[in-house]
């Protein structure tokens, strides 16, 4: 199922501002890799270029490679809809479709793809949440409203309707800088048994939770005031916590600045 | 002014510490009376001409409304000397004029809208925004005229029912697109990022997210241009002038709508007849109201569950 990420000379554009520059790392399939790092240095951003996100935003558009298991990201052929069909976003804030119960949120992309076997959606339905840890809260009122769920529950729905369309990647994007401390780890035990059958990527605020979840670790930061941001440093999570090769990475997770 | 006081009594009341804060300032206190007084002021002046008017029109016309025959009657045969007669002819022109305008408006300005804020990027868009500007500040006798212009002097068409339409399709199309296009920009980005990471492409996201979100919300605004338009008179003198028995054919002939009917009436200046204005004044008023009602009523029955 999982796939290899392979990011090459990555610059990110936000029309003719550059955001991010000379990016270069490897997602291995089946880890979990963090992204640390100041606001405004571009973490999120990055992590948008993986599933084509974007380039929704007017203006957004990047030059470099993203490869996943070799094939080229941003191929002129590639369309852009599957490839977020095979790489999942997970956002910062909750966000169930208002209109749909829990049910047909998480059967969403698969109902809006033109699956229409109730049977099948079902399952699907079922096997995606149990994945997101969050059956057993729900399985009595699946009919009712998704928005209705509490923050941490909305959260592991937006899991859910990620993984079942059954991406290759899982992106998440500060997944619980909106939850409190028990949904967090709801979330993050969460993504501890994903990392058996996903690659995933996580943007982090959280410098502990980066060292619980990560198996990879990548540190950006700011060339200075107005310039693009940069890959600082992307080694093992071990290695990036204990001991890291660059002066500002350690000032960074030692507190001292950021 | 009793309100106000129980409003200041439920304030906690002070124990320790008054002094601390150097208590109450009269100044501001003042103001805030002051400012309440104003506004209720103007609520109420506000007000008068609303009531004023609502009730004149149910004294002096409630008594045509509670006839049978209003509901079930034409004014054919009827002279304006005589009493007796209902508005059927006119209430059903109203209706199917105001049905075939939303039938040509509501395509129209909710494309144009979900094209101005899903897809309009650049010069295209900016230009068709000040268009509808324009076109929302065009009077209705200048729509009226203009279709005029075209439909009897250039093409040389006789003055129907669809003439109408067009006009206050005109005057809908740029309600219907400013209404519509604050709901969908009411829908949270997140949402279309949300699909959009599903692998759904732009246009579903829009039919089978946007819109369903916005649903209500552009209803209520298309009913509210609706009622709006049901109400113009300008168009139905100049391109739909009246007639005093039952006709539904839009493409041929004249044809009744409440407006006209009250314009004709209220030219007669006999007492039958102006009772008669009365009457369709209230009865245009009451589909307005009940078309506001429905509005409502869809909002509440909104797709968006909580």
């Amino acid at each position: 199922m999982a796939k290899r990420i392979d990011v090459k000379d990555l610059d990110i554009y936000y029309g003719d501002f550059k955001a991010v520059e000379g990016v270069s790392l490897t997602v291995e399939p089946r880890s979990v890799t963090a992204f640390i790092g100041p606001s405004g240095c571009g973490k999120s951003t990055v992590l948008r270029t993986l599933n084509r996100m974007h380039e929704v935003i007017p203006g957004g558009r990047v030059e470099g490679k993203v490869t996943l298991d070799d094939q080229d990201l941003y191929a002129s052929s590639m369309d852009p809809v599957a490839v977020r069909r095979t790489v999942g976003m997970v956002f910062q804030r909750p966000n169930p479709f208002p209109t749909m119960s829990i049910r047909d949120n998480v059967a969403a992309g698969l109902r809006l793809n033109g699956v229409k076997n109730k049977k099948k959606l079902d399952e699907v339905v079922e096997r995606s949440l149990k994945g997101a840890n969050l059956w057993n809260e729900v399985k009595d009122r699946l009919d009712k409203p998704g928005a209705g769920l509490s923050g941490g529950q909305q959260q592991r729905l937006c899991i859910a309707r990620a993984i079942a369309v059954e991406p290759q990647v899982l992106l998440m994007d500060e997944p619980c800088s909106a939850l409190d401390p028990i949904s967090t780890l709801a979330i993050e035990d969460l993504i501890n048994d994903l990392k058996s059958q996903y690659t995933i990527v996580i943007v982090t605020h959280n410098m502990q939770q980066a060292a619980r979840v990560s198996d990879q670790t990548a540190f950006f930061n700011l060339k200075a005031t107005g310039q693009p941001g940069r890959l600082v440093e992307v080694a093992d999570t071990q290695k990036i916590f204990s001991n890291p090769t660059q002066k500002a990475t350690e000032d960074y997770i030692s507190g001292r600045f950021g | 002014m009793s309100a106000v006081r129980t409003l200041d009594e439920s304030a906690p009341p002070a124990t320790t510490g008054v002094d601390d804060f150097g208590g109450k300032s009269t100044g501001r206190a003042l103001t805030d009376q002051l400012a309440r007084v104003v506004m209720w002021a103007a609520f109420v002046i506000a007000l008068i001409p609303l009531v004023w008017i609502l009730g004149t029109t149910v004294l002096k016309g409630g008594q045509m409304l509670l006839d049978a025959s209003w509901w079930g009657n034409s004014q054919s045969g009827i002279t304006a000397r005589r009493v007796g007669g209902g508005a059927v002819h006119a209430i059903q022109g109203t209706l199917i004029q105001a049905f075939v305008t939303a039938l040509i408006s509501v395509p129209i300005g909710v494309l144009t809208a979900v094209y101005l804020v899903e897809y309009g990027r650049g010069r295209l868009a900016k230009t068709v925004s000040f268009m509808v500007d324009i076109l929302t500040g065009i009077p209705s006798i200048v729509a009226a005229l203009f279709i005029y212009a075209v439909w009897v002097v250039t093409f040389g068409f006789q003055r129907i029912g669809f003439a109408v339409c067009l006009a206050l399709t005109m005057l809908m199309i740029p309600t219907v697109v400013r209404s519509t296009e604050e709901m969908l920009k009411l829908v949270p980005n997140e949402l279309r990022e949300a699909s959009y990471a599903l692998g759904v492409p732009k246009w579903k996201t829009i039919m089978k997210i946007v819109i369903p979100t916005s649903f209500s919300g552009i209803v209520t605004g298309v009913l509210l241009g609706l009622a709006r338009v049901m109400g113009e008179t300008a168009p139905l003198i100049i391109l739909g002038p009246y007639t005093k028995v039952i006709a539904t054919n839009l493409f041929d002939g004249l044809m009744a709508t409440l407006p006209t009917m009250i314009y004709q009436e209220y030219s007669e200046n006999l007492q039958p007849a102006v009772d008669r204005v009365w009457g369709a004044a209230l009865t245009l008023i009451l589909i307005i109201f009940l078309l506001n009602i429905l509005g409502r009523f869809v909002g509440r029955f909104s797709k968006v569950r909580n």
